[in-house]
């Protein structure tokens, strides 16, 4: 038997919410759901990892910090000293209180970025990406659930497809994996 | 999803579907623009290019060809650079801070405010650079290496703060937009029958999905950025008043002067998004989406800003007398009696006087009104940066350098012309971008829709069922 996946449309979000409800009830692996807004809830219903760009946003944050320190201990303090109304100007510590606007400044500009840049590679969104939802008008007011028999080999394929009926979907569509 | 309490009003008006609401907001984009539209671009882009014009004269010709004297060394320049980066501070004001605080009215009116944001943000980085009067330099603001002379910038000066934080607030302010952007642009790909527009379309939106994990991504990058935003929107407008108040110029030496700058930012730039705002709905057709209450609530945002404003004004004026420094109380006495009075008096009575008016109900609620007052606040606004930067200078410690400044007709092309610059991105902008939040007031659609709220329509019975969720 091939591999089949399964995209089962619904024209509101409620009746994808509970039919996947239903499903992971009775063992249905959903991999993932398509919908023209954020669901919220519906990570939990199918299992999805909540995602760590937050941390990599710290992580940018921190080596934003860390370069501006460095960088500008060494233009104003070791590279070249500069006398500027007589404030101190060969202790990093002494003359920090000025530096901090900029500190804080690269460490948005870095975490921002760099957490921004990791969005796009991780969601694969970049210019020229083709667009991967299985129809177009999961952007504009229907809700896709995709289910692959490949990960619903404990349950019969008659089971699955009544289950899936079960949740009142619009329109079923199946594609073979070859 | 939480029902939302009877009291609070709905949001969204009329009896809207999730597919009402990617039909009105991508109608214009699909229809052709009106004629209005292509009279209103022609109007910007002869002004932008008389501005253009302006600036190109004035880096040929010197920065002589402004009114600037030995006395008055900063005068429209730097007036119009805070105005317009005030201006610049609602759009991520309005999208980070209400996002921090859940507000589900921002999404009425935080697109076009962040992008008013970016385009006012780069009118005000235009003025900085032209004054430096060699343009093509304008790079040796970044710490580069001793290629350019053995010597660093100096990263003790409050003007260099501001390279980096007006840098850093452009560049993060428009990544913000964007990303809010991608999924609405994916909708319109997906929508659009123009080869063309599907063509460009589909290149803007990154080839978004709207996958599960992409939506629990999306989500956090918005609220990260949008915590990391609210404080970069403080610091921002905190630096732009440290040019002046670690300076040793009386009436510019003013502790107060960074949350005064803040909060009169906040105060300005809500009056722009007004006023730009309030003539988007009616071209667009939003009013189910942009209505009174959303009006109201930018109204009690500008009184609240304008109170502090005012509170700021008065007690500069306090302080000044009661320090007992001759210099600092003449600075102030010169601004409200001097030969600047009727710029310091219009500037009483836009920002003080006038938002105080809208305590009123019936007035705040009045989207004439509202409309007439939020030009008022961004003529008053312009007149305080003004009050505070030619009052303080041309008067200064020896009488007989004592001046007044005329603007040269440079000055106000340049001005002028930003202003030019400004609607054509603007307009540019409101014809092919999505003006609202497509996917994001979708999500708020069950909750604070009438027809969800008051269960009719399409919404008809929704809560009954529903109230277990």
């Amino acid at each position: 038997m091939a591999d089949k996946v399964i995209f089962a449309m619904y024209d509101d979000d409620d009746k994808l919410m509970d039919g996947a409800k239903h499903l992971v009830s009775n063992d249905v692996k959903v991999s993932d759901v398509y919908s023209p807004m954020p669901l919220h809830g519906i990570d939990s219903i199918i299992g999805v990892e909540p995602t760590r760009l937050a941390i990599t946003a710290f992580m940018y944050g921190i080596t934003g910090v860390m370069l501006a320190i460095i960088g500008i201990r060494y233009m104003m303090i070791v590279d070249w000293p500069m006398n500027i109304g007589g404030k101190p100007n060969f202790s990093l510590k002494e003359n920090m209180l000025s530096f901090v606007p900029i500190f804080f400044e690269f460490t948005v500009l870095c975490a921002a970025h760099g957490m921004a840049i990791t969005y796009l590679i991780r969601n694969k969104t970049l210019p020229g990406m083709p667009p991967r939802n299985p129809d177009p008008r999961t952007t504009d007011d229907k809700f896709v659930m995709e289910i692959k028999t490949s990960e619903n080999t404990h349950i019969k394929e008659s089971v699955l497809s009544k289950l899936i009926k079960d949740t009142g979907f619009l329109e079923i569509e199946e594609k073979s994996i070859l | 999803m939480q029902k939302e309490s009877d009291i609070r009003l709905p949001l969204i008006l009329g009896d809207k579907s999730y597919k009402d609401i990617t039909d009105d907001i991508i109608r214009p984009i699909e229809a052709n623009p009106p004629k209005t539209w292509y009279i209103l671009l022609m109007i910007s882009i002869v002004i932008a290019l008389w501005g253009i014009g302006c600036i190109v004269y004035l880096l040929g010709t010197g920065v002589g060809s402004w009114g600037l004297n030995k006395t008055v060394g900063w005068a429209w320049d730097i007036t119009n650079f805070v105005w317009w980066v005030g201006i610049g501070h609602a759009g991520t004001l309005i999208s980070a801070v209400l996002l921090l605080f859940r507000q589900k009215w921002r999404f009425a009116i935080n697109r076009a405010a962040e992008a008013m944001t970016i385009f006012a943000v780069f009118m005000a980085g235009l003025f900085p650079l032209i004054h430096m009067g060699r343009l093509w330099l304008g790079y040796w603001v970044f710490p580069l290496p001793n290629q350019f002379g053995s010597l660093w910038v100096n990263f003790n000066s409050p003007l260099l703060w501001d390279v980096f934080a007006i840098s850093t607030y452009l560049s993060v302010s428009l990544v913000f937009w964007y990303i809010g952007l991608i999924p609405d642009f994916a909708t319109i790909r997906d929508r659009v029958t123009k080869p063309i527009y599907k063509k460009v379309y589909r290149v803007l939106s990154f080839g978004w999905t709207g996958d599960a994990k992409a939506w629990n991504r999306f989500e956090q990058v918005s609220l990260v950025l949008a915590g990391l935003a609210t404080p970069l929107v403080f610091s921002v407008h905190s630096i732009v008043s440290f040019d002046f108040a670690t300076s040793v110029i009386p009436g510019w030496h003013t502790t107060i002067f960074p949350p005064y700058f803040v909060s009169g930012a906040v105060f300005s730039g809500f009056a722009m998004v007004q006023t730009l705002m309030l003539i988007l709905r009616k071209a667009y057709k939003l009013e189910a989406y942009l209505h009174v209450k959303h009006v109201e609530y930018m109204n009690i945002v500008i009184i609240v800003t304008g109170s502090i404003v005012g509170v700021a004004y008065i007690t500069e004026l306090f302080v000044s007398w009661y320090s007992g420094v001759e210099y600092e109380s003449y600075a102030f006495l010169n601004r409200a009696t001097g030969p600047y009075w009727w710029s310091y008096w219009a500037m009483m009575t836009c920002n003080v006087i006038s938002p105080q008016l809208f305590w009123f109900k019936k007035l705040r609620t009045s989207l004439m009104f509202s409309f007439f007052m939020s030009i008022i606040i961004n003529i008053g606004m312009w007149f305080e940066r003004f009050v505070i930067i030619v009052t303080s200078l041309h008067r200064d410690y020896v009488p007989s350098s004592w001046t007044y400044f005329h603007p040269t007709w440079v000055d106000i092309g340049v001005y002028m012309g930003t202003i030019g610059i400004f609607f054509v991105f603007y307009l540019l902008f409101s014809r092919y971008f999505p003006v609202l939040p497509i996917a994001e007031l979708k999500t708020i659609l069950k909750s604070s829709g009438k027809n969800y709220k008051e269960g009719y329509g399409k919404g008809k019975g929704y809560w009954d069922k529903h109230s277990a969720h």
